[in-house]
């Protein structure tokens, strides 16, 4: 397969132990489904077979925020459940991420009115935005991969002064995809 | 469908009134004589407004009398007509939708109350009570609390009057139609949290 195959029968590899958990870790970001409108049914769609995250190794999606470590926040955020979301928020334990998945989670979107939160990123850290409304599939793998390019190169995510951690704020471009006509022929 | 205009009456063909043939119309008139009344009806759809003192016992009337027989309530809504572009009675509306199996009809009922204090605020406010109808319909109980949360009409012998759709310390009926768009700031009163929370 992968590495096994590379070497020989007996042999070893020496590498960082930093690198080795950050390999495991950036291949099993559990997804904590924080989908409260229709961006929801996109991240369904991006862990269903056609878009599969179970390549990216983010398919076991968790309802339990003790169980995860990334969560996507997808959809509106109204003023009633952004205390919800931050208490699931401090309950998934660490290293943990977060992605702002769509209009709606990033900036309120349409939605400009008294019951909906302009941005969940005024209140809990979002590490990345995808921009969309909703973002195909393939743009939210994007943002999964930047999470994962992310954890590649620092590890568990980074501190500042005093331990404590901001979002990092990464946007995704939102041109890092070429969209093919759908649906996709199948060949066998 | 010619050009509509936001009247009830108007909205007909021209030169005619509503048509207020619904025979429920007759039977309420029959049954509570010596009440004030108006109706309107609007493509078929016909309302019996009625005081908002009276329309627990309309309603009640209009459940029980086999000849009535409106054992569905469908809705209950609230409406606000601030700055409507035609006259309207009072200032809040309350609406009952009800609708009755056996003979496939539907049914109107509306109240007006006009508020006795500034609608600004969450201030408990006599004017705006109503009899609630839970003990008619079970069904309305989670009806009427959102008439209350979204307008703050209360309703007297509501087994459950708490708000439904916003928390209990919202300080607002954010469906008036003077309360702002964007709200007050509710939406920007949150703890910041971040990683060295949890
Ligand atoms: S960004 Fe668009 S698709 Fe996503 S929740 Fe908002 S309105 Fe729905």
């Amino acid at each position: 397969m992968g590495l096994e195959a590379a070497l020989p029968v007996d042999g070893f590899v020496t590498t960082q132990l930093r690198r080795i958990i950050n390999w495991g870790r950036r291949n099993s970001l559990w997804p904590m489904p924080f989908a409260t409108a229709c961006c929801g049914i996109e991240l369904m769609a991006t862990a269903c077979s056609r878009y599969d995250l179970a390549r990216f190794g983010s398919e076991a999606v968790r309802f339990s925020p003790r169980q995860a470590d990334l969560m996507i926040v997808a959809g509106r955020v109204s003023v009633k459940m952004m205390p919800v979301l931050q208490r699931i928020y401090l309950q998934m334990s660490e290293p943990k991420w977060v992605i702002s998945m769509g209009a709606c989670a990033s900036t309120g979107g349409v939605f400009d009115t008294y019951a909906v939160v302009q941005g969940v990123d005024q209140f809990i850290p979002v590490d990345v935005y995808v921009p969309g409304c909703p973002p195909r599939p393939e743009q939210l793998i994007e943002g999964v991969m930047a999470i994962q390019r992310i954890i590649d190169s620092t590890g568990i995510p980074p501190r500042m002064s005093g331990g404590k951690r901001v979002g990092l704020g990464l946007a995704l471009s939102g041109r890092g995809h070429e969209v093919r006509p759908q649906p996709v022929t199948l060949g066998i | 469908m010619g050009a509509e205009t936001p009247s009830n009456a108007a909205s007909n063909a021209p030169g005619k009134g509503p048509n207020l043939d619904h025979p429920v119309f007759a039977l309420v008139k029959g049954h509570f004589a010596s009440k004030r009344f108006s109706a309107t009806e609007f493509r078929g759809q016909s309302t019996l407004i009625v005081q908002p003192g009276d329309a627990h016992a309309v309603l009640g009337f209009l459940k029980n009398d086999p000849r009535c027989g409106f054992n569905f309530l469908a809705d209950v809504v609230g409406v606000d007509y601030l700055g409507y572009p035609s006259k309207t009675i009072g200032r809040f509306a309350v609406v009952y939708v009800l609708r009755c199996f056996e003979r496939e009809d539907l049914f109107f009922v509306k109240t007006f109350l006009d508020p006795s204090l500034p609608t600004d605020g969450i201030v408990e406010d006599p004017a705006l009570y109503l009899d609630s109808v839970t003990d008619l319909w079970p069904g309305a109980e989670w009806m009427e609390r959102e008439v209350y949360d979204m307008l703050g009409i209360r309703f007297r012998n509501h087994p459950d009057p708490r708000r439904i759709l916003t928390w209990e310390a919202y300080p607002a009926h954010p469906l008036r139609k003077d309360y702002p768009v964007r709200g007050r700031e509710e939406r920007e009163q949150f703890r910041l949290v971040d990683r060295t929370d949890a």
